[in-house]
């Protein structure tokens, strides 16, 4: 009995720590913020940095109000978030799609290589005249833009996985008599899921550059667009607010996937 | 009149710089309801010609034919189990024995029912829903066996399916098996290279030398064995006798090398 009222007051004390420590990590994160933002408001204000050029967080704040008293920061917001969306969904299932063809055809895949090597490495957004010029400057070429940036690195990643599944599961499927397809839907596709799932934490982060540079080159409307026109007008106020909203979305959409990752992993190596 | 017939096989591998034969002239007869074993040394090619027999490689030469039909034409005749129990971990125990049925398009109720007296029989009533990692090795291996059953094949492979398993649970499953095929009156074919666990499941051994695989001696296990329960045969005093003289037979394979 002594020996078990010790033993949880040893646990209380423990959980203790471990909470006193989290408090001290929120602390200090708060203190960054905090420091960076007013550090920021009182340079510009006493013109230590040119208030032109890096603005202020009040006027940020100002300008956040008025554009969302009147609406169009959420239209823009609106175009972004929506392209980047479909963006990359496409990419990723165009990607799968493809990597599925790939490991299908042994032999399409040896023909292919040294075009997917080229492709991967190019830089996709290289290619935004001409996808501008071919698919004309409206949100369907920024959709391209978004997709087209993750397709090719989604193919190898996910290729590469399915090639790695272990032989002796088709084995089995084999002695069942499995047609190839229906051995890739039993077991090459649930086995890569988990790689499906990452790759697509990482194409959330390559559509929101696709769809910028996108936006930049159609310059019509967007975060990209406020950004680029912010930028020929020369008000960096816009341009800023612009990348902090983007910063916050970015890291919502990322949160969203990771929380989906997180579901459909668990459900699946249960 | 056999009821499975290899006839005449040989097979070579190629690979860029060699060619290498595994199995040459190998030709045996099994009767329906058998349980035959092939044991030998690694590199004696008895996965392969498993591999051949489940028709999942096709010979250089030669043929295997089953109740006198070329292997091409069987459906789902001959079921195999390996060395590990590769149950799908992101299917239920339940979707896992029935897969052989779900490809074959023969889910019916019946046969459904069919699998979970299998998986009752196998001592597993209950796990249904479970998936593969809440369970232990042994069970696992059961599951195997009811998914190999499940399609109700004539002719079962075990490809040293007790090999990754602990020596007392691999003892508990030997009777399980054995009194499992006996029940159903299956024909099988166990590849293992433990001695022991040939002669007391097989009513025939085939022992194999390697490079290339070919059958070095046939041995009939003796009735009063045959007629026992794997471990109680391990017990009998014709038991270690036989394994004595396979156990010769094994040195001089090695030593002819």
């Amino acid at each position: 009995m002594k020996q078990n009222s010790k033993l949880e007051f040893l646990h209380n004390e423990y959980i203790q720590s471990l909470k006193r420590e989290s408090r001290w990590v929120r602390f200090y994160q708060l203190i960054i913020f905090v420091v960076f933002f007013a550090g920021w408001e009182i340079f510009s204000r006493n013109q230590w940095i040119d208030p032109l050029i890096f603005s202020a967080p009040s006027k940020i704040w100002n300008l956040l109000i008025d554009k969302i008293a009147d609406g169009s920061l959420f239209l823009d917001l609106g175009y972004t978030v929506s392209e980047t969306v479909l963006g990359f969904i496409l990419g990723t299932l165009l990607g799968t799609i493809l990597a599925a063809i790939l490991w299908w055809s042994p032999f399409l895949s040896k023909v292919l290589d040294p075009y997917l090597v080229v492709l991967n490495s190019m830089p996709k957004v290289a290619l935004g005249p001409i996808l501008i010029v071919a698919l004309g400057p409206s949100m369907t070429s920024i959709v391209a833009m978004g997709a087209i940036i993750s397709v090719i690195i989604t193919t190898i990643v996910v290729y590469t996985s399915f090639r790695e599944v272990d032989p002796n599961y088709l084995k089995v499927l084999q002695t069942f008599g499995a047609t190839r397809f229906q051995s890739f839907r039993e077991a090459i596709l649930p086995a890569c899921f988990p790689t499906i799932i990452s790759t697509l934490k990482v194409n959330v982060g390559l559509s929101w550059v696709g769809v910028i540079v996108g936006e930049f080159l159609v310059s019509k409307r967007g975060l990209g667009y406020m950004i680029i026109y912010g930028f020929q007008v020369f008000n960096f106020t816009l341009v800023l607010l612009s990348l902090l909203v983007i910063a916050v979305f970015a890291t919502i959409m990322y949160q969203l996937v990771e929380l989906l990752e997180k579901k459909l992993i668990k459900n699946s190596s249960q | 009149m056999g009821f499975l017939k290899i006839d005449e096989i040989h097979h070579t591998y190629f690979t860029k710089t060699s060619a290498t034969t595994a199995l040459s002239n190998i030709s045996l007869e099994v009767e329906e309801g058998e349980f035959v074993s092939f044991l030998g040394p690694s590199g004696c090619g008895k996965t392969t010609l498993l591999s051949i027999i489940a028709g999942l490689l096709k010979p250089t030469e030669g043929k295997v034919t089953l109740e006198d039909q070329l292997l091409e034409k069987l459906d789902n005749q001959i079921g195999y189990m390996l060395q590990q129990d590769y149950l799908f971990p992101w299917k239920t125990i339940e979707e896992n024995i029935q897969l052989g049925l779900k490809l074959n398009n023969q889910l019916t109720t019946e046969k459904m029912s069919y699998t979970y007296k299998l998986l009752e029989q196998m001592g597993l009533s209950g796990v249904e829903k479970q998936y593969p990692s809440q369970l232990s090795g042994g069970m696992r291996q059961r599951v195997a066996l009811v998914r190999t059953l499940a399609t109700e094949p004539k002719l079962l492979m075990l490809d040293e399916p007790f090999s990754a398993l602990d020596y007392q649970t691999k003892l508990r499953l030997e009777d399980l098996v054995s009194d499992t095929l006996k029940s159903f009156g299956k024909t099988a074919i166990l590849v293992t290279h433990d001695i022991g666990e040939a002669i007391a499941m097989s009513d025939r051994i085939f022992l194999f030398s390697p490079r290339p695989g070919q059958i070095y001696k046939i041995i009939h296990v003796p009735d009063e064995l045959r007629a026992l329960p794997p471990f109680q045969a391990r017990n009998h005093e014709l038991y270690s006798e036989i394994f004595q003289t396979i156990w010769k037979e094994v040195e001089s394979v090695e030593t002819e090398q």
